[in-house]
């Protein structure tokens, strides 16, 4: 099993070898990345172009190592029992599967999708070591133990808002996913909008790019938003000549409001182009 | 097996295991990469280096280790390191660089090097053949040629060689860089404290069902407080004179502070705390409150965070009359001290680079009263007071 990159995800050479050592040695990869550089995106793009299945696990600032292996739902099972159900003789039947578990049953290798994993607890990795590392966990009510039948091929995501533990570290490979540069931009534009007029994408790259550099801003556009901005460019039919043209009334670019979320920020940057706007 | 590259990394102070180095072994052995060092860098990098604030470390550290392999693999000569220490910088136009453009591959050039080996035997600088500085021959460092092999210079200087490691792109990562106001954020965000107070207003299922199993069945509903951020926060600004300079980097700490923290109180002052401050800085002789009204109201449980450059005469730190504003009763370290004696966890950010310390007799009094809590606004700096305020 190798992933070179799919039909719609452009993966830098870098990229791809990460992913590789990490399906080929079955441990985790831990990706970081300026927001909207497409982390989330990566393990979708890796089961669908392997044809493997996906398990994704959103994680929350309450979200217990625990409620990804199994959880036991007393409340049912309180309920059953003032009811006199017969069910309520095997606690097995209040037994809820997680993510995990679902993963390492899988008859079939899976990609499991940990999704922002900062979010959690400080506890929250180092519940996981072993389950991650053996891919087995014990099963306290029903004395169990759950095994993998096949490795899963795990993606782990993190804003870095936490610090991960160093033992969890230790346990992963780690990419960080570099905000793309112009080629490499171009290429994903061109794997999201086939056919798009080169001078229209070249303009709106370099008018991007200016947005970027503009210093002081909150937030910094990135990938996701270039694309959705590309997409109302197309969209209101906006030519490559207005984008480009130099001339000083124009210079905002046109719906800046899909790059910039932010009010101080399109204050800002209304501010200095309004600056550079008078003569010297 | 690479046992010298990973005590190199070790040297650099990267926080490499066995086990990690272990895993690589493990990777290679398993085939994921083919006989290329680019692939070599990259997949030792997902393996040994676990944030991207260490990037820039690893890449001197494989700078370092691999300088003499790659270039030159098979040469058993020494280059004398004098000769490749930086002389002179070089330029060329555009016509000359073209002329030196062909040159043949990478084999060829590795051969040609090689035997310039054996003629070479004295220190070489500018020039066009031998291996030296600033020469436009395809050896040596510090000098123009576009299929050049590089020996011991730094960093790639006109973009168009080989060597990933040597661009050293991931400089901005490392932890003693700049800041911005993501960085800040997630800085802040080290100085989260979840606690449960106030009116009990969520169901505890928990609670509920082991008290209804020891209340024999019949259900007993708990309840319980919600679970939020209990840090609460004082911060103190210096403003106007030496901290223009500054104003970018405050404004930054001041949006991501207040986003981050819901219970954040901030009040500006002037070189030094004295008996009052001001929160509106336009009406800051009108609206003032007193220093001794916040130490009252405010619970010993705050953080106070001062920023500050702490440059200014130590008179005005020391002398009851020292402020440059007004005659003030008391000096401005009596005041510094009840603030420190009041909330325990206090600390002391600087936007003054760490270097420059030294050089200001302020910043070492103020230092001292603060007990050495005082730290750099880079992400470092502010990391590490922030752990001092979680502590």
């Amino acid at each position: 099993m190798r992933f070179e990159g799919s039909g719609s995800y452009v993966a830098t050479d870098d990229l791809k070898l990460a992913v590789n050592a990490a399906i080929t040695l079955r441990r985790p990869l831990l990706v970081k990345g300026e927001p909207g550089t497409g982390k989330t995106m990566l393990a979708e793009q890796v089961a669908a172009s392997l044809g493997l299945p996906l398990l994704e696990w959103h994680v929350k600032s309450t979200t217990k190592a625990q409620q990804g292996l199994y959880e036991y739902d007393a409340v049912s099972r309180l309920r059953d029992s003032q009811l006199g159900e017969s069910r309520v003789h095997d606690i097995a039947n209040y037994i809820v599967r997680g993510t995990l578990w679902e993963a390492f049953a899988s008859d079939t290798p899976v990609v499991l999708l940990i999704d922002e994993i900062d979010k959690a607890d400080i506890e929250f990795p180092n519940d996981l070591l072993r389950e991650l590392d053996r891919m087995e966990f014990h099963v306290y009510e029903t004395r169990e133990l759950v095994r993998a039948r096949h490795r899963p091929i795990v993606f782990i995501t993190s804003n870095n808002e936490k610090e991960l533990p160093d033992a969890f570290l230790r346990r992963c490979f780690f990419h960080y996913i570099r905000f793309p540069d112009k080629e490499t931009l171009e290429r994903i534009v061109e794997v999201h909008f086939p056919g798009i007029r080169k001078e229209l994408l070249r303009a709106a790259l370099e008018s991007f790019f200016e947005v970027r550099e503009t210093p002081g801003l909150k937030k910094k556009p990135s990938t996701s938003e270039f694309l959705d901005w590309l997409k109302l460019l197309l969209a209101e039919d906006i030519g490559p000549e207005l984008l480009r043209s130099k001339d000083r009334k124009s210079i905002i670019p046109p719906m800046h409001g899909a790059l910039l979320k932010n009010e101080q920020d399109v204050h800002l940057f209304e501010r200095l182009v309004f600056l550079s706007r008078q003569p010297r | 097996m690479l046992l010298d590259f990973f005590f190199t990394l070790r040297r650099h102070q990267l926080p490499v295991s066995i086990r990690e180095h272990l895993l690589l072994i493990e990777a290679i052995q398993a085939q994921t990469i083919g006989p290329d060092l680019t692939e070599f860098y990259h997949l030792a990098r997902t393996t040994l280096v676990k944030d991207e604030s260490n990037y820039d470390k690893y890449d001197r550290a494989f700078a370092e280790y691999f300088k003499g392999i790659e270039t030159l693999a098979g040469v058993s000569a020494e280059i004398p390191i004098e000769w490749l220490l930086r002389q002179a910088e070089l330029t060329l136009s555009a016509q000359e660089r073209a002329q030196i453009e062909a040159m043949g591959g990478w084999e060829e050039m590795m051969a040609q090097l090689r035997q310039r080996l054996e003629e070479q035997k004295e220190r070489h600088q500018g020039g066009n053949r031998m291996i030296g500085t600033a020469g436009t021959s395809p050896f040596g460092a510090y000098g123009y040629n576009p299929q050049g092999v590089r020996i011991g210079q730094d960093r790639s200087r006109h973009r168009s060689a080989v060597k990933v490691w040597d661009q050293r792109e991931f400089r901005n990562l490392d932890g003693n860089a700049e800041l911005g106001t993501r960085n800040i954020k997630i800085a802040l965000r080290r100085l989260r404290r979840f606690a449960r107070e106030g009116a009990a207003e969520e169901f505890d299922i928990d609670n509920t069902i082991s008290r209804t199993a020891r209340n024999a069945g019949l259900l007993d509903v708990q309840m319980r407080p919600e679970r939020r951020n209990a840090i609460k926060v004082l911060l103190f600004l210096d403003i106007g004179g030496s901290m223009d300079d500054h104003v970018k980097l405050c404004e930054e700490l001041f949006s991501a502070a207040r986003s981050e923290f819901k219970r954040l109180e901030y009040f500006y002052f002037h070189n030094c705390l004295y008996d009052h401050v001001w929160k509106d800085n336009r009406r800051r002789l009108s609206a003032r409150t007193p220093t001794l009204e916040i130490l009252h109201k405010y619970g010993h449980d705050h953080r106070v965070i001062f920023v500050g450059d702490a440059t200014m005469s130590p008179y005005e730190i020391l002398q009851p009359g020292g402020s440059i504003e007004y005659d003030n009763p008391e000096a401005g370290s009596v005041w510094l001290q009840r603030v420190l004696t009041t909330y325990r966890k206090t600390v002391w950010l600087n936007p003054e680079p760490e270097e420059l310390w030294n050089y200001r007799q302020s910043v070492a009094i103020i230092r001292d009263l603060f007990k050495g809590r005082m730290y750099p606004t880079t992400l470092g700096g502010l990391e590490l007071a922030m752990k001092t305020l979680a502590r």
